[in-house]
């Protein structure tokens, strides 16, 4: 059997790689490898759209067809056990082999799950696939009460929808604050203030003792001091962790998911990572990263593409973030480690402002709510590098464009 | 039944039969249009289902909202004044007929 490459995992990440493959002119066999039995889809409605209404089907990514077109083998539900690097082969879990010239991890990651007393009750969901997904929209139905534990991107994008469709809807968080880890204080007060207003109740710096249940199934969420608050379903979504145990067990170095260098190859030259499960040196922020996202996974999906033609440059595109949760819109551009400096257009209390991010002079990073042309203007001048001062910002949007010569 | 009509870069052109109430961009991913992509999964934010309208088509259904309007401007290449993004067009009985070209990349 000729060799040719092989994707493991048919995410947004996985299912670009190989298209971006034929787009660079590799001509020859292209394996994709998904533990999922169906046609790689879209995971972003999974919270939103997809749960809000039940005649909706998950999105496909492509058809069928255009993987047949790209000559792009799909291996749908099949799950890879081992990857053997003396052999350049995956092994799957019938012991059947797949030989690789290439190889380019795209395992994405694994939701966390709850380590607390009634964790194994059932009623408890949490969002990655579009099975998790089917089951919780199936659950949904009948809940009148629901808790969703963790204050991030998932769990208050499907609050917002549960709410919109007249659930009681309680947001427990344990840190001092909402979206802690990924946008400034500012927006996370702001959409903090706004899920109240929806009439979702939201707990933050709130520790759970236990959930309890009746007769296997949850019934309540038990918190630290002693009150509990009635749950006929509990959503958890308290983050993520890399699937990089494929890699590890291979040998490759693993360090929050699987560590490459600025050309997205792993120590072992035929082997690669992307997406999720990636852990590599950003340009811009000057740190190691492993970013969860769509746009993360894509733009690593073409760069990746030429790497493995031979084509090695390092990966410098500017990551971008979005996150539609009920009537608000929040949009992110680059990356805000370091900033010590942060400057909100907008006037207080108003539903559409940004957020700049900066250490010193330097744009860093800006977060948007309902401002999606800030966010479009913000992309081009942090990947230009170019720092608007405070009285550019004051000037508005017409003089932020003139900046990137619009 | 409503039929939307895509032009592929290469000059082939698809016929694809509308679900009511999808998007432009979901019957281009659908079908395997080459080069409708929905990359964001039709947030507004990729422009990777940036399609060409004719004159006549774009003067008659509903026009960019103001955030089609920045995508467009910011994120997508070769503009023209009757770009649009698949994904914020809505496809019905009063759509059929659409004829729409593939932007360049």
């Amino acid at each position: 059997m000729q060799r040719g490459v092989v994707i493991i995992g048919a995410g947004h990440g996985g299912s670009q790689v190989g298209f971006s493959l034929r787009q660079e002119g590799y001509d020859g066999p292209i394996h994709l490898v998904s533990d999922e039995p169906d046609l790689p889809y879209h995971k972003p409605p999974l919270s939103k759209a997809y749960l809000k209404d039940v005649s909706q089907d998950v999105q496909i990514l492509r058809a069928e067809k255009a993987y047949a077109d790209a000559r792009i083998e799909l291996a749908l539900g099949r799950k890879v056990e081992a990857i053997d690097r003396q052999a350049r082969a995956i092994r799957f879990a019938d012991g059947a082999t797949l030989p690789y010239e290439r190889l380019v991890i795209v395992t994405g990651a694994t939701n966390r799950k709850l380590a607390l007393p009634g964790h194994d009750l059932t009623g408890l969901h949490s969002i990655r696939t579009r099975t998790d997904a089917a089951h919780l929209r199936e659950a949904m139905q009948t809940a009148g009460d629901i808790v969703v534990i963790g204050g991030g991107f998932i769990g208050l994008e499907a609050a917002a929808t549960f709410a919109a469709l007249g659930k009681r809807v309680t947001v427990i968080e344990l840190a001092p604050s909402i979206l802690g880890r990924a946008v400034s204080a500012v927006v996370a007060a702001h959409v903090d203030a706004e899920y109240r207003k929806l009439g979702i109740r939201v707990l933050t710096a709130t520790g759970i003792e236990r959930l309890e249940g009746e007769a296997g199934k949850v019934k309540a969420v038990r918190l630290s001091d002693g009150t509990t608050v009635p749950a006929d379903l509990v959503l958890v979504g308290i983050g993520a962790t890399p699937n990089d145990a494929l890699a590890r067990d291979a040998g490759l170095a693993c360090d929050n998911g699987i560590v490459v260098d600025a050309t997205l190859a792993t120590a072992d030259p035929t082997i690669f990572a992307i997406g999720d499960v990636a852990n590599f040196p950003h340009a811009h922020a000057g740190r190691r990263v492993r970013l969860e996202s769509v746009q993360n996974a894509s733009d690593q999906a073409k760069h990746v593409a030429k790497t493995v033609m031979g084509k090695p440059d390092d990966y410098r595109e500017t990551p971008w973030f979005w996150s539609d949760q009920g009537h608000m819109k929040l949009q992110m551009a680059g990356l805000s480690f370091g900033a010590d400096r942060h400057v909100r257009t907008g006037a207080l209390g108003e539903p559409a402002f940004s957020v700049y991010h900066y250490a010193g002079d330097r744009l860093l990073a800006v977060d948007s709510v309902n401002r999606p042309g800030d966010h479009m203007v913000a992309r081009r001048l942090i990947a230009a590098g170019i720092s608007p001062s405070e009285a550019d910002l004051a000037e508005g949007p017409d003089r932020l464009k003139s900046l990137i010569g619009r | 039944m409503s039929q939307v009509t895509f032009i592929e870069r290469d000059g082939t052109r698809r016929i694809v039969e509308v679900v009511s109430g999808e998007s432009l961009m979901q019957a281009g991913t659908r079908a395997g249009v080459d080069g409708i992509i929905g990359e964001c999964g039709g947030s507004c934010m990729c422009a990777t289902c940036h399609v060409y309208l004719t004159e006549e088509d774009f003067a008659r259904i509903d026009p960019p909202d103001a955030m089609e309007q920045d995508a467009l401007e910011f994120t997508a290449s070769n503009q023209r004044p009757t770009s649009r993004l698949g994904c914020q067009v809505k496809l019905s009985a009063a759509t059929d007929g659409l004829t729409v070209t593939v932007a360049e990349a």
